[in-house]
């Protein structure tokens, strides 16, 4: 628990700083990835190895000009990527990055993470209402629907986990991964919710295949068309610093957290995976699921939006309600390792 | 809400050149869509009327940019068919050759843009670096990468580069196996074939009455197949199956021109090592004067049925020259084809008609 003020600034500093520096880590390594699949190099001339190019991009949105559409209501319009950010930040706080380095360790650790992730949606529809542009108000509306409605498959894969580990509590469902993490132990029910989880969080924070709200070829860029300068790098980066939480989040819940790889009691295995760090261990671990989704983005083409729709309505929700009652079957009769 | 009217380009990242639709909406519903024409007109029809008969084939490889030999070889042909000239057996194998070659070039390049309409960005990358070799293959031969002006009438502008027959044999070995990729990365991606399939539908009826051609009607089960129905040069000799399937919608489109590269491919191979030797153009004198009297003439190009219809009057340069153009009617059909359909739908239906909007305008 943080006690006093001075505390509390330091930690906060360090949060913001850390949010910077992974947005930069994150385009960075997107461009990088997206490059290497689509045979071509990259960003290779800004720095070592173009390693300063996010740095350069920060400077040049940075004294770039914003510009307010004539029509759009200013107070909404500025207000906007400050919610998408804001909902982005806030989920900083109960993720362990290590052991022993989580900011918040609340009691409703992973209630609090699916009602935060929540805030972000009203942010995209006030961009879009505001920028009083058809394309914009036509993707933020499909960005709406598509987020909410994927929020309750990635709440039911959650909550799957968290039936298993019996508290809504982050350090308890890493304390249960001692043993080894809940992707393996919860074997059949726990692959489900895991590849349920990856769907529902690739449409929630609106990446391909389900990036019809900024499909780049039909609406240009959705909702965020009419925003310039530093309003259109927060989104830019709240969309990025967003996909390492959910990344970090299902890092936690299914692969264990900062948690190195155990194998039940092999005392002298988990002894010896004890040696990597576990701050190396968590970054590992979201880094990987972000790569995934990555790959996801320059692999498949795009959902159409009737379609995403129906995935998620016809086929998800109901897989995951039935895997619910599976993973509760399970936890009761004590079928999992 | 009532009906919202959008413009969809001239400027636009998934028109394919400058290409403005007004797009008449019910939520996502298309309810109509209006092309309006003319950004790129050049009055290359106009122009032709004070260019010489060797002269305006130049402008013709500007027209539909990515069949330009197939473009030229159609007014090599109607100026042959009006001076009744005996084109060389090696200059017939040739231009045969090159036309193929075009059609593969540009259908590569038509399977990137569809696929990154659709969303994929990646293919794009692949398929232009599958199309780079047949630019260096041309580069070599005709001395140009998109605008070849190799094909004249009477035969070629000049003889093949001796490396031709090497470099095409490789490309066809390497292309094979990436069309094969490309099935597994595009054709059989359940995604894909959501986004395709019974989308942007056109039945026989219709696709004869708007006037389509090329792979736009064979998919709707129109047989018409330029190379099939009135062949020139050497394609009555050579055997190629026309590609045709029944749905007309865009997934058949997308199948219909794959099966093309299979047919190309299989063409090319059965000319490449049968070139015959002797002139690569016939005797012509220097300047061209047809009599007077019209002149038609049409090619298969890889979007359709090009037809150059001439007007001359016995002078060295033509009284009227009409180009009839595959894109200008294959888009008409767009309206038909996307009403009813959801914004992403029109975009994929306008990938699959594989429209160059140069070739529309002229």
């Amino acid at each position: 628990m943080l006690t006093s003020l001075v505390e509390l600034t330091i930690v906060g500093i360090f949060v913001l700083t850390l949010f910077a520096v992974l947005g930069l880590v994150l385009v960075f390594m997107e461009r990088k990835v997206s490059a290497y699949m689509q045979i071509r190099l990259g960003p290779n001339r800004v720095g070592y190895k173009g390693m300063a190019q996010t740095l350069a991009d920060t400077i040049k949105l940075l004294v770039k000009e914003g510009l307010t559409p004539d029509g759009a209501d200013k107070f909404l319009f500025n207000l906007a990527p400050f919610i998408v950010m804001i909902g982005a930040m806030l989920l900083m706080a109960p993720i362990p990055f290590a052991k022993n380095s989580q900011i918040w360790d609340l009691n409703i650790g992973v209630l609090y993470i699916t009602a935060v992730s929540s805030i972000s949606v009203i942010g995209i529809l006030m961009a879009g209402w505001s920028s009083n542009n058809k394309y914009s108000l036509l993707g933020a509306m499909r960005s709406g629907a598509q987020i909410v409605s994927y929020e309750l498959s990635a709440g039911l894969a959650i909550i799957s986990i968290v039936i298993l580990t019996g508290s809504l509590k982050i350090s308890d469902i890493i304390a249960s991964q001692e043993t080894g993490w809940w992707l393996f132990k919860g074997h059949i029910p726990a692959l489900i919710s895991f590849v349920i989880f990856i769907i529902a969080v690739t449409a929630e924070t609106n990446r391909a295949p389900f990036d019809m709200a900024e499909a780049e070829s039909e609406l240009t860029a959705g909702f965020h068309t009419e925003y310039s300068g530093m309003k259109f790098a927060l989104f830019f980066l709240a969309e990025y610093v967003n996909i390492f939480i959910v990344c970090a989040i299902g890092a936690t819940l299914f692969l264990g957290g900062w948690m190195p790889f155990h194998i039940g009691n092999w005392a002298g295995f988990n002894h010896l995976m004890d040696f990597i760090p576990s701050s190396i261990w968590f970054f590992g671990k979201t880094f990987f699921l972000i790569f995934v989704i990555m790959w996801f983005r320059w692999t498949f083409p795009r959902l159409r939006i009737d379609q995403l729709l129906n995935l998620e309505w016809k086929y998800l929700l109901p897989i995951g309600m039935f895997n619910l009652l599976l993973m509760t079957i399970i936890a009761i009769m004590g079928w999992h390792f | 809400m009532g009906d919202l009217i959008i413009n969809v380009g001239p400027q636009h990242p998934s028109t394919h050149g400058v290409l403005h639709l007004v797009i008449t909406l019910n939520g996502e519903t298309v309810k109509k869509v209006e092309p309006h024409l003319g950004y790129i007109h050049r009055s290359i029809e106009k122009m032709c009327e004070s260019l010489t008969y060797r002269q305006f084939i130049y402008v013709t490889s500007r027209m539909d940019y990515l069949s330009s030999h197939i473009n030229n070889h159609a007014c090599a042909l109607v100026v042959e068919k009006g001076l009744q000239i005996e084109v060389p057996q090696r200059a017939q194998y040739i231009r045969v050759i090159l036309d193929e070659l075009t059609r593969l070039a540009s259908h590569q390049l038509w399977w990137g843009a569809m696929a990154m309409d659709v969303g994929a960005i990646t293919p794009f990358f692949h398929a232009f670096r599958e199309r780079e070799i047949i630019n260096d293959i041309m580069e070599q031969t005709c001395g140009a990468r998109l605008t070849m002006n190799f094909i004249v009438p009477g035969g070629c502008m000049y003889d093949l580069h001796p490396d031709f027959v090497k470099r095409v044999k490789d490309f066809i070995v390497f292309f094979k196996s990436k069309l094969s990729e490309y099935d597994e990365m595009v054709t059989n991606n359940p995604i894909f074939q959501a986004r395709m399939q019974n989308v942007g539908s056109i039945t026989k009826e219709n696709a004869i009455s708007y006037g389509c051609s090329g792979p736009v009607a064979r998919a709707a089960g129109v047989v018409c197949d330029v190379r099939k129905l009135s062949p020139y040069d050497v394609y009555s000799q050579v055997e190629f199956t026309e590609a045709i399937e029944k749905e007309g919608d865009c997934f058949a489109r997308y199948k219909v021109r794959m099966k093309e590269m299979n047919e190309s491919m299989r063409i090319i191979e059965q000319l490449i090592d049968n070139i015959p030797e002797g002139e690569f153009q016939a005797k012509t004198k220097a300047v061209l004067k047809l009599p007077k009297g019209d002149f038609y003439s049409n090619v298969e190009t890889a979007r359709g049925d090009f037809g150059v219809y001439i007007i001359s009057e016995g002078g060295t340069t033509p009284y009227r020259i009409k180009f009839r153009s595959p894109g200008f009617c294959n888009l008409s059909a767009l309206d038909h084809m996307a009403r009813g359909n959801k914004i992403g739908d029109l975009v994929a239906i306008m990938g699959s008609l594989d429209l160059v909007i140069p070739d529309i305008d002229r």
